[in-house]
């Protein structure tokens, strides 16, 4: 299980429901049933990979964060989680929204278009930056809604959201030390990882 | 076409003399339920799995058909170390409630008319008759609980039904390339299927056992239109493409309009032949009607969520890619009909060449599937 995973799953409280987003091969449902006792479901977009969860014995369903999450009820899992998709939905704002009202928390990780080396490249070649994370082309990217770690948190207190923790990691999910400060977190940082739940609650 | 009439068979079943009441209010006594049991029922009874059948299948499902010879309909899938392991769960098959393999249907004898069948008298009956019918059994098994309930098509549609109508007793369902409701395409070619059966001049009225006859030219011509919305279009290009062969049957010589055949149209008349020897009319009709009113939100204003609120059932939706009879988009709505409902359900489409038919044939991922679901399912039912 990669690092950023690990960390995901120290902040999910043990027997309780999961839904986790972008589910892959079903790493993190696993290691939650397994270790955690939690009801942890999952929705993956490349059918291969569903295939495959399923031939494991984990319930996943094909399906993505854009058009699925609507069809659940409120608070029918204590934590949704998506990883390191955020970038790529149609409407980042809407799967936040849908993500707090069927879930009670959101876990969110996504990589930090605030990276020093980024703002650098962008800066001195005048070309799209490309680096270990961002390693597409544009015109092939499917990241197609980038963000800074700054500029989730003003989203964040735009929807009224609370951030009950966060931290940045780099890209193999080590945790980066830039714990306290914000400004130096969205320079150093190559993932940011958030727990949020929705104020008044 | 062969116009003899199936030899009688004794098929295994139980008879419930009080019988039940069916959903359109008819007290159906005694009731016969023709069943196949594979492998053992464990101590604590609690390994046991429906399979529900299609349409046109029946109780054998994994042995030699008592009647045509061929194997079971799901053979390659239910068996000692197969996907659904006879080692481990203890697999019952019934025979629809309406069919004619020796479960209660339109070929018995009137209770009150002592060797008159029903003909097309018999009540009309529905999905959940048919469940009701098959929960008969269980009870008597002594069984509380189905580890799962597993079926395609209109066996599918049973799996619903099941868990829907028991959900306490469903632990597990696999409704595989099927729907929430009778999509009106697929009322409209059961339509032309019994239209044929009607025109047939050997149906005399749905009586025709009075006349020694059976509208076997009607029934065949149902099946074979019926086939064609089981396969698709790459599959019947792949098995026959446009290959064509003298007619066998045809005395005109080559030259005339029909001296040559097309091999898919000597597929579907091998089809449409070997069918009315083994099923009957009414039987047909009867079942045929019950899909056409399935329909989980009926009762629910349209809304397929509402009889699963609150489920504990864990689901396993299955679709096919290049199914146009059950397309996968039938499936989604299934899927987001439980979501709705919050239920812990796996929706998996298997990419697949071969049509609704899929389910019965060589499909990996799709062996992967059931296995996969059933052992992760018995993890949780904390099953051997």
């Amino acid at each position: 299980m990669r690092l950023d995973q690990r960390l995901i799953a120290d902040m999910i409280r043990p027997g309780t429901r999961v839904l986790d987003i972008g589910s892959g091969d079903g790493t993190l449902l696993d290691y939650l049933f397994r270790t955690r006792g939690c009801d942890a479901r999952g929705i993956e977009i490349d059918m291969r990979e569903v295939t495959r969860s399923v031939a494991h014995g984990l319930p996943v369903m094909h399906g993505d964060a854009d058009h699925d999450l609507a069809h659940y009820p409120d608070e029918a899992f204590d934590y949704v989680v998506l990883q390191r998709t955020l970038q790529a939905v149609e409407r980042p704002r809407e799967v936040l929204r849908q993500m707090l009202r069927i879930g009670r928390h959101a876990i969110v990780s996504f990589p930090n278009f605030g990276h020093w080396q980024l703002r650098l490249k962008l800066l001195t070649s005048g070309r799209m930056p490309m680096t270990a994370v961002w390693h597409t082309p544009w015109y092939q990217t499917p990241n197609i809604h980038p963000c800074t770690i700054l500029d989730f948190l003003m989203l964040c207190r735009e929807e009224g959201y609370v951030v009950e923790q966060w931290m940045a990691v780099d890209e193999d999910g080590e945790r980066a030390p830039w714990r306290r400060s914000i400004r130096l977190a969205n320079l150093f940082g190559e993932q940011a990882l958030f727990l949020l739940r929705r104020r008044g609650r | 076409m062969d116009q003899t009439t199936p030899a009688h068979i004794e098929h295994a079943h139980m008879l419930f003399p009080e019988g039940m009441q069916l959903e359109c209010g008819f007290l159906l006594a005694p009731v016969r339920v023709a069943y196949r049991t594979y492998g053992t029922l464990s101590a604590a009874r609690d390994n046991a799995i429906v399979v529900c059948h299609a349409l046109t299948g029946d109780q054998y499902l994994a042995e030699t058909h008592p009647l045509t010879g061929k194997p079971g309909w799901w053979g390659r899938m239910v068996g000692p170390g197969l996907p659904i392991d006879t080692d481990r769960f203890f697999v019952i098959c019934m025979n629809v409630l309406g069919g004619c393999m020796g479960s209660t249907g339109p070929r018995d004898a009137r209770p009150d008319m002592p060797g008159e069948p029903w003909g097309t008298d018999f009540p009309p009956i529905t999905i959940r008759d048919m469940v009701r019918a098959q929960k008969l059994v269980v009870d008597a098994l002594g069984i509380g609980r189905l580890f799962a309930v597993v079926g395609g098509s209109m066996g599918g549609m049973q799996v619903l039904e099941w868990a829907a109508t028991f959900p306490e007793m469903v632990f597990a369902a696999m409704p595989i390339a099927t729907s929430p409701f009778h999509s009106a395409q697929n009322i409209a070619f059961n339509e032309v299927s019994r239209q044929a059966i009607f025109a047939d001049p050997e149906w005399h009225g749905g009586r025709y056992w009075e006349q020694g006859a059976i509208p076997a030219r009607g029934l065949a011509v149902a099946r074979m239109m019926a086939h064609i919305t089981y396969l698709s279009e790459e599959a019947l290009t792949r098995k026959f493409g446009r290959r064509v062969r003298r007619d066998p049957y045809n005395q005109a010589g080559a030259m005339s309009l029909f001296g040559e055949i097309f091999e898919v149209e000597s597929y579907l008349r091998h089809q449409g032949s070997s069918f009315v020897r083994r099923f009957d009319a009414n039987s047909y009709l009867t079942i045929t009607r019950a899909m056409d009113y399935f329909d989980l939100g009926a009762e629910h204003d349209g809304d397929p969520s509402r009889p699963f609120h609150g489920t504990r059932t864990r689901f396993c939706i299955v679709s096919f890619t290049s199914d146009w009879l059950f397309p996968t988009s039938q499936a989604r709505v299934l899927a987001r009909a439980l979501n709705r409902a919050a239920a812990n359900v796996s929706f998996v489409e298997i990419d697949s060449d071969k049509g609704h038919d899929a389910f019965l044939l060589d499909e990996p991922d799709f062996d992967r599937t059931v296995r996969g679901f059933l052992s992760g399912a018995a993890e949780h039912a904390r099953i051997g």
